[in-house]
């Protein structure tokens, strides 16, 4: 039943993305088309929630598409459902802020077709049953997206973005088609009913799950696969944005766990050291690119590395428990991951939505040219300071419960014997101690320039406000950022089947613990209570706010700021968001990315400017990407030299080719 | 309980001497690089010292005041005068990287400690982990002796190593005696020996930045 | 009837850390100043400090947002309820099962992240000097704090505060390396947080010197009022978890009746005033390091603790 709900609304986002690429002109096209994706995300999400909350058995449907002796199988169970909880759930706040940002889009006709086709995509990928189907909606979903980043193709930047995302997407597809070849094996079965009967090989294993790193990994933003990130994710429009970091991160996510949890069979220990590795380097360099920039949207999105490191932390300590038979600790490592895959989805949707805003209200992204905002925007500052908190990691909000969760996950793994482990994960630990405080600077620097201070260009002083609906949907996952910090309980119980079918155990119910506190091991051992702390600290405030209106002078008067006497009234003496990262800058980017300042001060009399320069390597392109394209290059060029034969040449390779040929044939017999 | 109160204040001996060679490779001015190495001695002379008390082995004690009297006294005098008359005891040396060598620092911990507790899996348990510290400081003296440009830091890092020694043999018990003062008046000429070197260098090259040597080697490639 | 005394004992926890945070301060002050030979402010000088701040008109810059306003409420709130986590006299407080050591990091965090905000609010060079370094400072800090939490949670196999305080009164902890290790950077952490010498001076108004202060430059009246109690209440908290965890002896147990806790409450005062008499010590004796020289301070710290953690990981399996 919710299985047919479920397509019946992807075949309806498919049908108007192919109306709308007759009406995308028409007035009311923006309109209807955001309308009817929200209306269509809106009840895929609650056939989604409603199939996860009350635990139906899998539901599979076999349609006559695609190859013929395959057909196109799709599959409803706990993990497909959360899923697409997650996916719809961005879809439709993404939908809902499009209905008044989409007003502003000056070529509808390349973003309205593809819009909801992306979103069909995305639903299809979660829902399919056999290789072929995922594959194949997999590429749609890509090329949809490449669709949405190329439409404004004419700003500087944008092609050659486009045209990396187009490469590593190719690079992932070509690894989840090698990955799900061997796992079909000989055999060729390609559904996965199949695939998890059969039990491939230790080395075949091994190799899957790198496949699968690749792949998905890539897909995903883990380091060194995230170049594209950062590229294609700010230059498609603001809740395409927010649907690639939120949502499609978290697609690739799903294809990784249902590949390696479901399809794979008993994971071996070693992968419990790689992955979280990954996750972990992953995690710190993502935080350190994003506190070098100053572009809003591509400090979002290399943000979103981060959390995706975060995700297989969890996931790769999932792994290792399962590895060494302990399910529990398996089960609180994985719900950590899934859990804070649905809150990043939530809390960078909403910060991509801030980020829209703030582009639509002032054309700019560059947070250099924005400043005091707070007081011409102040619902979006508002709502984009919850996001920040969120994000951070601070009580009450649901970004505190997620890590919580993994660092009780980190705290339960003396047990695991191997000495690789054992040394390991204490690293792992450190780095995302390190990665949760880096993203809190990173925030205060994102929101502190935008938004407060004074408006350092004449477009930050005339801004206005965003529009309803925009307001609307980012309200929205303000308010559910809190809910999930407070009553995280019954997140928690949702996840329970999903949980149980990939390592066989589940965290101990939620729902009858006083006072709302989630106890993931034991009472005795930790307890959260996020209701507790959210009363107490909103009692203290009201009695401290009592007590110093009773008792405190009232008198408040308004003048020029104090600034140790020497104000000063232009406003580019304030920091800028390159200023404010100058200390993190020199501790750990002088490491990392070989920051080096350089300061070209003239002497005295010379009347020309002082300079001051950063230089800046990327360490995975250098290291990887650039002796990859010239190899590529080199190798290119020699090729070319096929194209300026004689036609005896010609004829030679043709015949050289036909022996061959004959050879293997014969040497195979 | 007094034998496990034993056991802890035997670790927390030989770990104390681990932080201490931490703290020698955190050290980057002249004067404090010295003071902190008669620490690292005081150290393992009491751990010394409580062997010997634990183990009842009296000769220990001469051992404890050996490591006490010639190497937190009369070597780190020796050195402070060295330093002066050198006249480098306010130079701040550049060290490559205090966070890249820390980490290193810990990197070599870990390494020590995976090679020492399986192979000792027979032995108690107080000479497995003193073992594995042990270990871990000669590890870091050899570390400090790389990282470091200036021969009078080199030399400390070679002294330290010979700390990690002591440490080690008082572990598994029974050192003799004899051993442990021809092991001393060892470490005792070759700091003789270095030091009229040094001044030798100083002499003829104004500088003992082992860096500056590498320029006179004579055989260019 | 025992769960209406234990949420007696926590209530009366919250009011006693809030009427003996200035009183500690007072006293590290009155110290610092005998031991450079002056006479020093008197001991309730904070008291007095509080006070005056409350009655005076505040001040606000044109360009102070709403925010402004609301931090200070906010930087004490969060600050005073991680402060009311931390046994003191009593173990078993009503609200360890609410929060824990993770948690009480978190809450400071979310202090901070205000605070560093409210730099940033009014718009000038100093307040974003202020910002920077603390969010430097406390990109180090912060894992720091987490890998002695770490630590001592693998100890005690629990990361609430009162379970670790409880179990380190047991014997078959004893001596251990990693706890030393752990305290030591502790300690340095705490310096760091507290703004103290030798990371920040805290009573510099030399602007290049400053972190804390410089946050708080544009800050009058109450507000000032508020973030001052604040900043008193988080040297309270670090040197109480100093405390509890390391030297945990004294500390009444739930049930024991009224006399143990008295006790409790004096032998609470008796180690404050070691401690504040120690920080005293050692805030004379050192001198304040460079902005880049905390850093590799805090480095050190975060190693400190990353070690003790690999050495439990390394040699239990609990």
């Amino acid at each position: 039943m919710a299985l047919e709900v479920l397509l019946w609304c992807a075949a309806a986002l498919l049908a108007t993305g192919v109306a709308a690429v007759a009406t995308a002109r028409h007035r009311a096209a923006s309109a209807s088309v955001y309308g009817i994706a929200l209306g269509a995300t809106a009840i895929a999400m609650l056939a989604a929630a409603g199939s996860l909350l009350a635990q139906h058995p899998p539901a599979v449907a076999h349609l006559p598409l695609g190859l013929p002796w395959l057909g196109a199988r799709f599959r409803l169970d706990a993990l497909t459902a959360f899923f697409l909880l997650v996916v719809n759930l961005g879809g439709a706040a993404a939908s809902l802020f499009a209905l008044g940002h989409g007003r502003h889009e000056e070529s509808p006709a390349r973003v309205l077709p593809f819009y909801p086709a992306f979103l069909a995509g995305m639903n299809l990928v979660v829902l399919a049953d056999d290789a072929f189907t995922f594959l194949f909606s997999w590429e749609f979903m890509s090329l949809t997206s490449w669709a949405l980043v190329m439409a404004h193709h004419r700003r500087s930047g944008n092609a050659a973005a486009g045209y990396v995302y187009l490469l590593m997407a190719s690079l992932g597809t070509l690894a989840l088609l090698l990955a799900f070849g061997l796992l079909a094996g000989p055999g060729g079965g390609y559904a996965f009913e199949a695939m998890r009967h059969a039990a491939p090989s230790a080395d075949v294993a091994g190799a899957v799950l790198a496949l699968a790193l690749i792949g998905a990994g890539s897909k995903a933003g883990l380091v060194p696969l995230h170049v594209w990130l950062p590229l294609a994710h700010p230059a498609a429009p603001s809740h395409v944005s927010a649907l690639m970091s939120g949502v499609m991160t978290k697609v690739a996510v799903y294809g990784f766990v249902r590949i390696v949890f479901d399809l794979l069979g008993p994971p071996a220990w070693w992968w419990g050291a790689l992955v979280p590795l990954l996750g972990g380097v992953t995690a710190v360099l993502g935080v350190l690119y994003a506190l070098m920039q100053h572009d809003l949207k591509r400090l979002l999105a290399y943000h979103t590395v981060e959390n995706i490191g975060i995700i297989f932390i969890g996931l790769g300590l999932a792994l290792a428990f399962q590895a060494n038979q302990m399910q529990a600790a398996a089960a609180l490592a994985l719900t950590a991951a899934l859990f804070h895959v649905f809150n990043h989805s939530v809390f960078k949707s909403l910060l991509f939505f801030g980020a829209g805003a703030v582009l639509n209200a002032t054309g700019e992204r560059d947070m250099e040219r924005l400043g005091g905002l707070i007081h011409r925007m102040p619902y979006t500052a508002f709502a984009f300071l919850v996001g920040s908190a969120a994000i951070s990691a601070l009580p009450p909000f649901n970004g505190f419960v997620s890590e919580w969760l993994t660092f009780q996950a980190i705290l339960l793994s003396p047990a695991l014997p191997q000495w690789l482990l054992k040394f390991l994960v204490p690293a792992i630990g450190a780095l995302l101690a390190l990665s949760a405080a880096l993203a809190a600077a990173c925030f205060v620097k994102a929101f502190g320039v935008t938004f407060l201070g004074r408006p350092r260009t004449p477009v930050a002083r005339d801004a206005a406000e965003t529009d309803r609906w925009s307001l609307a949907a980012m309200f929205v996952f303000a308010a559910l950022c809190l809910a999930a910090g407070i009553v995280p309980g019954q997140f928690l119980d949702a996840l329970a089947p999903v949980t149980q079918a990939l390592v066989g155990a589940h965290l101990p119910l939620q729902e009858e613990r006083a006072w709302l506190t989630i106890v993931p091991i034991a009472e005795s051992r930790s307890a959260y209570s996020g209701l507790v702390l959210f009363t107490a600290i909103a009692l203290a405030a009201w009695i401290t706010t009592w007590v110093i209106h009773r008792w405190a002078s009232a008198a408040t008067r308004r003048s020029a700021p104090w600034d140790c006497g020497f104000p000063d009234a232009s406003p580019i003496t304030q920091y800028t968001a390159g200023s404010f990262s100058q200390p993190i800058r020199r501790v750990f980017g002088s490491v990392v990315f070989r920051a080096r300042e350089e300061v070209d001060m003239p002497r005295p009399g010379d009347a020309r400017p002082a300079r001051f320069s950063v230089r800046v390597h990327d360490v995975p392109w250098d290291l990887f990407y650039v002796p990859a394209a010239n190899a590529v290059t080199f190798a290119a060029e020699r090729l070319n030299k096929v194209q300026f034969m004689t036609i005896r040449g010609y004829l030679t390779l043709v015949f050289g080719a036909l022996v061959v040929l004959l050879a293997v044939l014969a040497a195979w017999q | 309980m007094m034998d496990r109160l034993a056991l802890d204040v035997a670790h927390l001996f030989a770990g104390g001497l681990v932080l201490v060679s931490f703290m020698l490779l955190y050290q980057d001015r002249m004067t404090g690089l010295v003071n902190n190495f008669a620490l690292h001695a005081v150290v393992v002379s009491l751990s010394v010292a409580w062997q010997a008390y634990i183990q009842d082995a009296p000769h220990l004690y001469i051992t404890a005041a050996i490591a006490l009297g010639v190497k937190a006294f009369v070597i780190p005098l020796a050195l402070h005068r060295i330093i002066l008359r050198l006249g480098i005891h306010r130079t701040i040396e550049p060290v490559v990287g205090i966070g890249l060598t820390m980490l290193a620092g810990i990197g070599l911990v870990a390494l020590a400690i995976m090679v020492m507790l399986p192979i000792t899996a027979q032995a108690g348990t107080l000479a497995r982990e003193d073992l594995a510290f042990a270990l871990s400081v000669i590890l870091l003296g050899l570390l400090m002796m790389v990282s470091r440009r200036n021969a009078v830091s080199q030399v400390i890092g070679f002294m330290s190593i010979e700390n990690g020694l002591i440490l080690a043999a008082t572990g598994a018990k029974g050192m003799p005696l004899v051993v442990e003062i021809s092991v001393a008046f060892s470490i005792l000429v070759a700091l003789i020996v270095i030091g009229i070197f040094l001044f030798r260098i100083r002499e003829r090259f104004e500088t003992v930045d082992v860096h500056a040597l590498h320029e006179h080697r004579g055989e260019q490639p | 009837m025992a769960i209406a005394l234990d949420a007696a004992v926590q209530l009366v926890q919250l009011a006693l850390v809030l009427a003996l945070a200035p009183l500690l301060t007072g006293l590290v002050r009155r110290l610092k100043a005998h031991l450079l030979r002056r006479q020093g402010p008197p001991l309730l000088q904070p008291y007095r400090d509080l006070l005056r701040l409350l009655r005076k008109e505040v001040v606000l810059a044109h360009s102070a947002s709403w925010l402004f306003r609301v931090v200070p409420y906010l930087v004490f709130t969060t600050t005073w309820v991680a402060a009311a986590l931390v046994p003191t006299f009593a173990a078993g407080l009503v609200f360890s099962h609410a929060a824990d050591m993770i948690a009480i990091v978190a809450l400071l965090g979310s202090a901070r992240f205000l605070l560093a905000l409210a730099g940033l609010d009014v718009g000038t060079s100093f307040g974003g000097i202020g910002s920077s370094r603390e969010m430097m400072i406390a990109s180090l800090a912060e894992p720091a704090m987490l890998m002695v939490v770490f630590t001592l949670s693998l100890l005690a196999g629990s990361t609430q505060l009162s379970s670790i305080a409880a179990s380190m009164q047991s014997p078959e902890v004893g001596l251990r390396v990693s706890l030393a290790l752990a305290l030591v950077g502790l300690v340095m952490v705490a310096l760091a947080e507290n703004a103290r010498i030798p990371v920040d001076n805290p009573a510099t108004h030399l602007e290049l010197t400053m972190v804390h202060e410089a946050m708080i430059l544009e800050y009058s009246g109450r507000h000032l009022a508020l973030i001052e109690a604040a900043s008193y209440l988080k040297l309270l908290l670090y040197l109480s978890v100093i405390v509890c965890v390391f030297f945990p002896w004294g500390v009444a147990v739930s049930g024991q009746g009224f006399a143990a806790y008295l006790a409790g409450v004096a032998v609470y005062v008796l180690k404050l005033a070691a401690g504040g008499f120690l920080l005293a010590v050692f805030e004379t004796a050192i001198a304040k390091m460079r902005v880049f020289r905390v850093s590799e301070f805090l480095g050190a710290a975060l190693m400190l603790g990353f070690l003790a953690a690999l050495l439990l990981f390394v040699t239990q399996a609990r």
